[in-house]
């Protein structure tokens, strides 16, 4: 039968032995070693040793609870020589050893082919493959996508709509390296900020839809063959920027070099002044996002009507009849023609019809 | 009284600084004064003397105060635990301003 909790002894009668430092700077878990960090989920000052140990725990904890792999499955490591995929390998490696998950974990990196970004990053990865003792599978925006890199887009489309081409792009592109290896599983190094922020963000756009299943651990998208999922969800981004600091970890950091969503990125700032005033905020945003109860309409049922089907360009699987990958394509391609037909000035009623049909594409 | 000290950038916040990762330097108070220098004397040194870009809002809001998402550690530990902008700097001092807002 478990005991109730006792209340906390007084500190006259506690039994603690003498030491050389005051008991209020040691580490609060061991109460021994000098604190380095302060848990922003918990409050809680901890040293080196104690954080490793309960970060590495944690991510354990669910991977165990929410049965993410199987013995004998292979995964699939979504690797940009970033801090979090990194931290992801690392600590994925650490823990298939430790608790003998019996996993097989490859990398998985996507070359979306922007000079000065991707080139740098993907060295990185390289040397990660080397550190982790994983395999490497790298796939790219040119081999896939009928030549076209992500430079060669920027330059025929401008600045504005590239993210949703780089998110359509890679979406797939790490589905097809998946499938490439033989792989059904790919993990990837989203963390407990990127979640938040995403929460934030389908709640003021009323994405009703998003929002709902925007918190799940494990995706399963109706036109994806490969599911998805995200270990370090409860893993905060100052831990893990503190994790691969503490550790030496080889990682790469740069922004992208094209502008990023302003949207998100107003998110974001809004999640770490958050975090300043309340700590747990980010873990407190995840929760609720994860307990929203929303009714459910006509959206619910056309979900399931959506019938899986093959797109009629490309054969990958797709809710439409033409993949959104290749929507994208043949507007780049027909851009690309009008280009050299005639200069470029067909170019934005192109954009804009293009536009038009992705906004008739169910996401 | 000037401190010798030694100042890091890590996570991306280096491109601020001409792309360095490492100074050394000898702080002063910037009040003039002839008390050691803190965390806060340090931020406005960076600002006005070290720093190359001039979007100065991605590295301090609100006047000097460290951009949220910025971590601080001084002497590796984090600045949390040493009083964050008021910590007091002490000859040798290391201290890291390592970015969390770039991509992962």
């Amino acid at each position: 039968m478990p005991q109730p909790r006792e209340p906390a002894q007084p500190p006259s009668t506690c039994i603690v032995p003498p030491r050389s430092v005051p008991l209020s700077t040691t580490c609060e878990l061991c109460h021994n070693r000098k604190p380095y960090l302060r848990r922003p989920k918990t409050g809680q000052k901890i040293c080196q040793p104690c954080f490793f140990h309960v970060f590495e725990t944690e991510i354990h904890n669910t991977i165990t609870s929410r049965k993410l792999f199987y013995r004998g499955e292979r995964v699939a490591l979504g690797a940009s020589g970033g801090k979090d995929s990194t931290v992801l390998a690392y600590v994925l490696k650490v823990l298939n050893e430790r608790y003998d998950y019996g996993v097989e974990f490859v990398l998985l990196s996507i070359d979306e082919g922007i000079k000065g970004y991707r080139d740098d990053s993907l060295e990185t990865v390289k040397r990660n493959k080397q550190q982790y003792d994983m395999a490497l599978e790298i796939v790219s925006y040119k081999e896939l996508y009928d030549d076209w890199s992500m430079d060669d887009i920027v330059a025929q489309i401008g600045n504005r709509n590239n993210c949703t081409y780089c998110g359509v792009f890679r979406r797939q592109a790490l589905d097809r390296g998946a499938q490439k290896l033989g792989i059904k599983h790919v993990v990837t190094g989203h963390n407990a900020d990127d979640m938040a922020e995403t929460v934030l963000m389908n709640l003021l756009r009323g994405d009703t839809a998003r929002l709902d299943r925007c918190t799940a651990i494990i995706t399963q998208s109706a036109d994806s063959p490969v599911k998805r999922s995200k270990p370090l969800k409860y893993a905060y981004e100052k831990e893990i920027v503190l994790y691969a600091h503490y550790k030496k970890l080889d990682y790469f950091s740069t922004e992208c070099i094209y502008s990023p969503e302003a949207f998100r990125g107003t998110a974001r700032a809004l999640i770490k002044n958050l975090e300043t005033v309340r700590p747990s905020a980010i873990i407190d945003i995840i929760r609720s996002g994860e307990t929203f109860a929303l009714e459910r309409k006509s959206g619910g049922a056309r979900l399931k009507e959506l019938k899986l089907r093959t797109c009629e360009r490309c054969g990958y699987i797709s809710s439409n009849r033409i993949c959104k990958a290749c929507v994208l394509l043949e507007g780049l391609n027909a851009g690309r023609a009008a280009v050299q037909v005639n200069g470029a000035e067909d170019e934005p009623a192109e954009g804009l019809a293009l536009h038009k049909r992705l906004e008739h594409l169910s996401f | 009284m000037a401190v010798p000290l030694t100042v890091e950038f890590s996570g991306g916040l280096e491109t601020l600084f001409n792309n360095t990762r490492s100074i050394k330097l000898s702080l002063a108070r910037s009040d003039g004064s002839d008390s050691p220098p803190t965390v806060a004397d340090l931020v406005v040194h960076l600002c006005a003397k070290v720093m190359t870009d001039k979007r100065s809002e991605l590295f301090v809001i609100d006047g000097f105060h460290v951009r949220p998402g910025i971590l601080v550690l001084i002497n590796d530990a984090d600045w949390e635990l040493e009083g964050e902008e008021d910590y007091v700097i002490q000859p040798g001092d290391q201290i890291l301003f390592a970015s969390t807002l770039h991509g992962g």
